[in-house]
């Protein structure tokens, strides 16, 4: 949970199927012997199974928290049960459609841009020669990456706060007026994804230009012997290689379209209510009901809605894609 | 070769240079900006604010910093402890497993990956798997939970098991078995000393979650001696933007004797020093590493 999981890394292409269809099939002895015959290999695979159970199976029984009137102080199952009550409130206060809205938008923007900007850089980085620019370049780029949210949070008072902001400073040496930008909810729609693409662009650029690296010469010499400027060299060659490394991001970014960014939202935006209504997002929203407000039986239904969701949608564009093309399909 | 550049390369390089240079300049100038405010004094930033080059230089955010050293050192401490223990014994447990996970022969591999994959399609939410670290392990206020729930991830297994599927025949296994060696001896005498670039990668994929971590101590940590570096910097930033909001409601001027604006840089600048320092060194595996699975994909 504390690990901001890099979802959108190529390295896990080649196993974008994990195979669930095959279990099973063929199997001539039972488990017990298979686990008497590779017996070292169980117990070497057995912490991590016991850390998945720990860490997430068993917090699964705890859905049913969302339908409880919480107390600390008695265990799960003596919760005094109460069905959909804190659905409902949650659905009435109108906090679920904010959330989800928000959610899903920033993270589509997210998925998006990033995607689209990092494969634009790559392909720039790449034409580019100079091997000492081109290091240095991403190099650079790729720095934001390595710093804390926290620092993040501190890069971003530095500039936008209101008393002695570089931007107010730089407003009022051009003989203009201070702008409280802690007070303007919509601009920080624009600046969330300004600092997410900031922080997460160099990453997603190196694994592009990684792939770029792999496309043979021999696709762009036959190009230019056959006359083909560079836009039609970029555009019928390296666009489409790149396209399977960009369904395998688009596809591992999608399973977290309900989570994910926990810290960029809450380092940015922190306790500060005036900006909920464009900033917050379910993950934000489940943390201050637990640690804030103590509203703990709503932070359970909004977890619960938001793993559901989740996970319907995953398997809805799972089944779609396998529909479409069997190969890119997640599992 | 020697084919001459056309006017579109040319004209294609320009914006290029251009782009990639702004780019770069972007993703710079923040750092910049905080360096500078760190050696700024602090009636300096609060007369004129924030800018790229210090307009009074001054050191005394680092004096402030570093006139109480036992806090920020203690924190950096737990940080180093959690870090190392953190990323040393999750590597061996993701090394372990990613390696089980990747031997052919062994009839259940799909079924394991599919379970510690499930767990990032579908979870309890926060609360549940807060509830069941702090009331049911008694984790709370311990090392143990700044440590434990981040030892491993599915990403970071998977990514394993695929470096060693792709960079080691089942062939090999299979020899060394011939020759008498176990399943955990081909493991630690064949799989590890192969694995160098995908360790190297998942390990600085680890480290750099555990240093930047501040959640785990947000939510577990009441004792502030047992706070990690990043939640004590955004401690110290939130409590010195309090004190100060209280001093200019009240009409108390506590804020001009104490360079809390520079302070607040320094401290962040002291903060992250560490990764900026090795950060070139670090910086070339993690691209080589990223690149060999990307080049597989």
């Amino acid at each position: 949970m504390n690990q901001p999981m890099p979802k959108n890394s190529a390295m896990l292409a080649t196993d974008s199927r994990l195979n669930g269809k095959r279990l099973g099939t063929g199997r001539k002895h039972g488990f017990f012997y298979e686990l008497f015959r590779n017996r070292v290999l169980f117990l070497m695979l057995l912490p991590t199974l016991i850390f998945f159970f720990i860490n997430s199976y068993i917090p699964m029984v705890g859905i049913y928290y969302a339908f409880t009137q919480f107390d600390f102080n008695t265990s799960l199952f003596d919760a005094k049960f109460v069905g959909l009550q804190n659905f409902r409130f949650l659905w009435q206060s109108g906090t679920l459609t904010k959330l989800t809205l928000n959610t899903v938008g920033y993270n589509a923007a997210f998925i998006l841009l990033g995607n689209v900007l990092a494969i634009v850089l790559a392909i720039l980085l790449n034409e580019l020669r100079g091997r000492y620019f081109k290091k240095i370049a991403q190099s650079v780029m790729f720095l934001p990456y390595f710093v804390s949210f926290v620092i993040l949070s501190v890069i971003v008072y530095n500039i936008f706060n209101y008393d002695n902001g570089f931007l107010n400073t730089l407003l009022l040496q051009l003989g203009g007026e201070r702008v409280d930008v802690y007070n303007k909810p919509w601009v920080w729609i624009f600046l969330i994804i300004l600092f997410y693409l900031w922080k997460n662009l160099g990453y997603s650029m190196v694994i592009y230009l990684a792939a770029i690296t792999g496309i043979s010469d021999e696709y762009y010499e036959a190009a230019k012997m056959d006359g083909a400027n560079i836009f039609q060299r970029i555009w019928y060659i390296t666009v489409p290689m790149l396209k399977s490394t960009f369904v395998v991001l688009l596809l591992f970014a999608l399973g977290s379209i309900m989570k994910g960014q926990f810290d960029l939202f809450y380092q940015l935006i922190g306790n500060n209510g005036v900006l909920y209504n464009t900033t917050d997002i379910l993950d934000t929203y489940v943390y201050r009901s637990l640690k804030v407000t103590f509203d703990v039986g709503m932070a359970s239904a909004a977890g619960v809605y938001q793993s559901l969701f989740g996970f319907v949608l995953i398997m809805t564009v799972n089944y779609i894609i396998r529909k479409l093309n069997d190969e890119y399909a997640l599992f | 070769m020697a084919i001459k550049e056309d006017v579109y390369t040319r004209i294609f390089k320009i914006i290029s240079y251009v782009i990639i240079i702004i780019a770069s300049i972007a993703c710079l100038l923040p750092f910049l900006l905080i360096i500078s405010a760190s050696l700024t004094s602090n009636e300096s930033i609060i007369r004129d604010g924030y800018h790229f080059i210090p307009q009074q230089f001054s050191l005394e955010g680092y004096r402030t910093v570093f006139t109480f050293p036992e806090e920020v050192l203690r924190a950096y401490g737990v940080t180093i402890f959690t870090t190392v223990v953190g990323t040393t014994l999750g590597l061996f447990l993701m090394t372990m497993a990613g390696y089980v996970l990747a031997r052919k022969d062994f009839k259940y591999r799909n079924a394991f990956s599919f379970y510690i994959y499930f767990t990032t399609l579908f979870g309890g939410g926060l609360v549940p798997w807060y509830i069941m670290l702090t009331k049911y392990l008694g984790l709370l206020d311990t090392y143990t939970v700044l440590i434990f729930p981040g030892l491993m991830t599915p990403f970071l297994i998977i990514l394993m098991k695929n470096f060693i599927r792709s960079s080691m025949p089942e062939e090999l296994f299979e020899s060394a078995k011939i020759d008498g060696a176990g399943d955990f001896k081909i493991y630690y005498r064949i799989v590890l000393p192969l694995s160098t670039p995908g360790i190297a990668t998942v390990g600085l994929f680890l480290a750099l979650a555990y240093w930047n971590d501040w959640f785990s101590s947000s939510l577990f940590i009441n004792d502030p001696h047992k706070y990690q570096l990043q939640y004590y910097l955004y401690n110290v930033i939130n409590s010195m933007q309090f004190i100060a909001q209280m001093g200019a409601g009240t009409g108390v001027s506590l804020s001009n004797d104490m360079p809390t604006e520079s302070t607040k840089m320094a401290m962040a600048i002291v903060v992250t020093g560490p990764i900026l320092l090795l950060y070139p060194f670090i910086q070339r595996y993690f691209v080589k590493g990223l690149t060999i699975g990307a080049v597989k994909g």
